[in-house]
Order: structure tokens, then C-alpha cells, then sequence
């Protein structure tokens, strides 16, 4: 009897992230979900720019590889094109809420019917480890050495609260994935995020506060720790909007 | 002649489009190619089509690209500085190896510039716009006519060579209207696209769209790989009309409204017994070669008319290798020649000879 085995839309072969990355269970309780609802022969991902800019060797759907920035507007087209597929992106903070605002806000705004999981850690990994529109403030990065000062390059992005305030998004949640709980919950909500495309409900965000223990300068298990007593409280978790329970 | 209808050349470029088999249409408001997106707008819906007014033409060019991963044909339209933005995505489009088709009703630049008409995209068209080595088919209508014909042609090219098509017009063949016959467009089926990324469902291997190589042996077995199909496409898609070459001593080269002048002032000409005629290439890139290899033999002048400070003029004298007189009569900034213009550089190229 098989408990625990690879979920088949992940490919089999090493990924590159670092020790102590959490994108490879993102990565995982996405390909689970997609194993779940038996969707994957019609579900196209849609990967950015940044540290998962390799996803699309690592899902065994077909993948798209999309400009910085340009997920969600290469995702409209897709589902335009055959909105009997699922489509996601996977996009990192520099790409989503940085470069890629516009295209995120606009994509919520027309509530277009995909899926977005947005991983939040709070720095630009892939480059080697700049500030983020989410590097908290006094956060230590390449180019923020003295620590993020607000009073020059402004406050973080709070990526969920901004959209609920959108009419056309469907559902706004922020999770994490730095205890078991957290990824239990993570796992309920990308999920949720998928089944709502399926009944056609439309636009579906999750936030996964993630940790970058390298870009960090912290151990993984200090990462971790860093995500309960630094991030959680600046990004406080929850479902920020869900419209199917506005209308109850 | 009765399947003729009065039609403004940005209308028959989006009705054009539709007979090609597009069924989606992103773009983002600019002036002079508004009536594109007005008549997508109204039509698309009615055809089970999508129009979508994207919220930047950044967004617009990255639709197209979903669109053209899914297979489907599909295009954007623009003008000049909205061109730039769409840049990025041709970039990426080519390094995917994506079929697009574009359209460019050019206005002045550089910057904001105007809205008149111009042809000073030229170089961000023929010669690259987005980073990276790579190329657009460029095809530049002289009449509604050909806004219509060439956008048929666009979407079957980009489809038969996996590339960006664009037509480059300039705001004149935009606005003005004349008689199209849009009943006889022969439009060929798309090929089959086994590389579109439609769901595996469960059959194949999975499709990646991407243009990230970060092998350096595998990115340049690839540009090398994209540029013997660009080889094809030079011998067999360049299109050009020549008028009165024959005998000709001097040759006028021009495209788009710059061509239909110049047409003009060379019936005048002719009148006066002046020997001169005209090359009017259809597509920029691949920029014709056969009309200018008969031509160097017997030509001394070219003049190159352009709504530019001068950028067809050196594809003219690589064409020709440089050894004949080349002389530019242009204006700029949204003002065209005047047949008289031309005319005048004819004569004076003909050694004052009125």
C-alpha cells in the first residue's frame, strides 16, 4: 500500500532550489491539488520570471514561460483562447508586485478565471537577494545594506489587502507554509483556489508567505522562525475576500 | 466590381483579420489605429470572438502571446510609441517561436511625437525593436487593398514560418477609405500546431512555450536554427512591384502613401520624357533583392522617398552594394511629400532637365 508517493504532475527529477526553500512544497500541494481534481491533462501553468522561472520543467502539464512580470496577462490569453483548460501562474513578489502590478490588478479587476499562487519572501532570490516591494522595513538586502528605510523607498505591498478591495476578484487568501498546520491550511486554500476556476467562479489569488533562508542569511530553521516573528505579523494570515461567502 | 465596399484602411485590416480566421483581439486605445480596435470591439462579440481592451500594450502583446500558445491566430494593433511597449513581447515572441500578427499605423516620433502620418519605424520594424537577435516578417500596404490582402497574408505567413507578422502602415492607409473587395480574400487553412500548449490531456508529453536557454551551446543552436528559417523565408516571401523599370536611368524607391506620391510625380516625369520609374517594396523584411539586382546594372540615381530621416535608403545601397548615386527626399514629423517634391528631385537628378 502506497501513503505517500510523488504526485504525478510533478515531474520526477531534482529541483534547483535551495536547501530550505519552501517553494518545493508549494510546488507539491499544487501538484497534489492537480492529482486531486484529475485535472491534469487539460490544466496549462503559466511560470515567471524569478526563482521558479524553471517550473516548467517541473509540472507535468504543459507550462508556458511568460516575460517578467506578464503572468496574468499571458494566463488571459490562454484561458481566452480555451477556457475549458485550468490555468494557473506560480509568481514570486518582484514579478507579481513589483514589474507585473499592472497586470495583476487588471487581471482581478476583469475577475478573469484563473488561478494565481503568488509566493511572497519578502526578497528577489533568482538575482541574489535585492529588495522586494514585500522586504519588510529595516530588512537587510544587497540594496537595501543599512536595511529597507522606509522614509526613502516607502512602505511593503500588502498584496491581499489591496485586492480585496477590488469588485471582480473572487477569492483573496494569504497562507503560509512554515509549520505543518500552516501547510495544511496552504493546501486547503490552493485548492479551494483551483475548484473555484473549475465552477467557472473567476479570479482566485494565494499569497504563501515563503522562506529564502539563502537570500536570509538564516539557517532553514531559522527562516522558518523568522516567518512566525517577522513576516506573519506584517502579513497577518487569512481569507482577506471570498465572495461566494459575501453572498450568504 | 459590385462586391466592392467603401472602407477606411484600419477597418479592412480588423475585417481582413476576421475572414483570416482571428477570433481575438487585444490592443490598448492610440491614435491613428483606433478604428482597429472600434470595429474588433463591436464585431468580435457577435462571432463568439474575444475583444479585450488590455490595460497597457505591455499586457496586450503578453494576451497575444497566450493566445498564440494556445495555436489560435490572433493579433494586436497599435501605433509607434505603442509599438515600443509591445517591444518586450515580440522579443519573447520570437524566442518562442510564437505565430503573432501586429499592426503598426505609424505616427511621428521620436516620443510622443504626433499623430500624423510617418514611416519612421522602419528601423524598429526591419531591424529588431525588442532585444536579441531575431526578425518580423514586415509587410507595408499602398492601398486599402493591400491593408486588406496583406493582413490575410500576415496571418498565413506567421502561421507557415512560426513568426511575427506586422504590417507597417502608416497613418495615411489607416484613415483613408477606399473600394475593397473583401468577398475574393482566399484565405488557407491553419496548419496544424502539435507544439501549442492545449493540455496534454493525458496523451503526450508535456508543451513548454519558453525562450530561456541558459546553455549557452543550446541558445545558439537555436538562434542559429531560427535564422536558416529566416534564410527561407528571404528567397521565397519578398514581394515588391516595380512600375515603368524598364528603360528607366534613375529608380524612386518607396513604400506605403511615400509610393502613391511618387507614382505620381513619375506619370509627370514620364510626361517630360524623363526616364525614371519606381520599386515600391511590399515586404521590408525580407527586403527585396531580385528588382535590385536588374535594377543596379542600368541605374545611376535611386531616390529614396520615405516619411523618415532616411532609413530605407541603406537597405537601398546594401541592395545595390553602394556603387550608384543615392539621394533621400523625405519630410518628417506627419508631413508628406507632394508629387511636386518628387518630382522637382527627379528633375534634378536628371541634370536640371525639365
Amino acid at each position: 500500500m502506497v501513503v505517500f508517493d510523488r504526485p504525478h504532475s510533478l515531474i520526477d527529477v531534482p529541483l534547483h532550489y535551495c536547501p530550505g526553500c519552501t517553494h518545493g512544497i508549494v510546488h507539491r500541494l499544487v501538484a497534489e491539488t492537480i492529482d486531486e481534481l484529475g485535472i491534469e491533462g487539460k490544466t496549462i501553468g503559466i511560470a515567471p520570471v524569478g526563482c521558479s522561472v524553471m517550473a516548467y520543467d517541473y509540472f507535468n502539464c504543459d507550462m508556458i514561460e511568460a516575460a517578467h512580470g506578464r503572468a496574468p496577462a499571458v494566463a488571459t490569453g490562454v484561458k481566452r483562447a480555451n477556457p475549458e483548460n485550468i490555468v494557473f501562474t506560480y509568481q514570486g513578489d518582484g514579478d507579481l508586485a513589483s514589474i507585473g502590478m499592472a497586470e495583476t490588478v487588471h487581471a482581478a479587476a476583469r475577475n478573469e478565471n484563473i488561478t494565481v499562487i503568488f509566493i511572497n519572501n519578502a526578497i528577489y532570490g533568482m538575482t541574489g537577494g535585492q529588495m522586494a516591494p514585500t522586504s519588510l522595513p529595516g530588512q537587510v538586502t544587497q540594496t537595501s545594506p543599512y536595511g529597507r528605510d522606509t522614509k526613502a523607498c516607502g512602505f511593503p505591498i500588502k498584496v491581499c489587502e489591496m485586492l480585496k478591495e477590488l469588485d471582480g476578484a473572487e477569492y483573496i487568501e494569504r497562507v503560509a507554509v512554515n509549520n505543518v498546520k500552516n501547510v495544511k491550511n496552504a493546501k486547503k486554500a490552493i485548492k479551494k483556489a483551483f475548484e473555484n476556476q473549475i465552477n467557472n467562479k473567476g479570479f482566485s489569488l494565494i499569497e504563501v508567505i515563503s522562506s529564502c533562508p539563502t537570500n536570509w542569511g538564516l539557517t532553514p530553521q531559522n527562516a522558518l522562525k523568522w516567518i512566525d516573528e517577522k513576516m506573519i505579523p506584517y502579513y497577518p494570515l487569512g481569507v482577506y475576500k471570498d465572495r461566494s461567502k459575501d453572498k450568504e | 466590381m459590385q462586391n466592392k465596399v467603401l472602407m477606411k484602411g484600419n477597418e479592412a485590416i480588423a475585417e481582413a483579420a476576421i475572414i483570416a480566421g482571428c477570433r481575438h483581439y487585444f490592443g490598448y486605445p492610440i491614435t491613428p489605429q483606433t478604428e482597429v480596435a472600434a470595429y474588433m470591439a463591436k464585431k468580435m462579440p457577435k462571432i463568439g470572438g474575444t475583444f479585450l481592451q488590455a490595460e497597457s500594450e505591455i499586457a496586450a502583446i503578453n494576451m497575444v502571446y497566450g493566445v498564440a500558445s494556445a495555436g489560435l491566430r490572433v493579433m494586436t494593433s497599435s501605433s509607434s510609441p505603442g509599438i515600443s511597449l509591445k517591444s518586450e513581447g515580440l522579443s519573447y515572441l520570437a524566442g518562442a517561436d510564437l505565430p503573432a500578427f501586429v499592426v503598426n499605423v505609424q505616427r511621428g516620433g521620436p516620443g510622443l511625437g504626433g499623430i500624423q502620418p510617418s514611416q519612421s519605424d522602419y528601423f524598429q520594424a526591419t531591424k529588431g525593436g525588442g532585444h536579441g537577435d531575431y526578425r518580423m516578417i514586415v509587410l507595408a500596404p499602398a492601398s486599402v487593398e493591400e491593408m486588406a490582402s496583406l493582413t490575410v497574408k500576415g496571418f498565413e505567413l506567421a502561421d507557415k514560418y512560426r513568426m511575427t507578422s506586422m504590417i507597417l502602415a502608416d497613418g495615411t492607409m489607416g484613415q483613408m477609405m477606399e473600394p475593397v473587395d473583401l468577398e475574393n480574400l482566399k484565405v488557407s487553412k491553419a496548419p496544424e500546431k502539435p507544439w501549442a500548449t492545449t493540455g496534454t490531456k493525458m496523451q503526450r508529453k508535456h508543451n513548454i512555450i519558453n525562450s530561456l536557454y541558459l546553455k549557452p551551446e543550446e541558445l545558439e543552436k537555436g538562434n542559429i536554427e531560427r535564422y536558416e528559417r529566416y534564410k527561407i523565408v528571404e528567397e521565397n516571401e519578398a514581394m515588391y512591384e516595380e512600375y515603368l523599370m524598364d528603360d528607366a536611368e534613375i529608380c524612386v524607391v518607396a513604400f506605403g502613401i511615400a509610393a502613391r506620391v511618387s507614382k505620381n510625380a513619375i506619370n509627370e516625369a514620364r510626361s517630360r520624357g524623363i526616364k525614371v520609374g519606381l520599386i515600391r517594396p511590399i515586404t521590408l523584411w525580407p527586403f527585396p533583392k531580385a528588382p535590385f539586382d536588374k535594377a543596379k546594372e542600368h541605374i545611376k540615381t535611386f531616390i529614396s522617398t520615405e516619411l523618415s530621416m532616411g532609413q530605407m535608403i541603406e537597405d537601398v545601397k546594401l541592395a545595390t552594394d553602394c556603387k550608384a548615386n543615392y539621394v533621400l527626399c523625405n519630410r518628417v514629423g506627419g508631413m508628406i511629400p507632394s508629387p511636386e517634391e518628387v518630382l522637382e528631385q527627379i528633375i534634378k537628378q536628371n541634370g536640371g532637365n525639365k
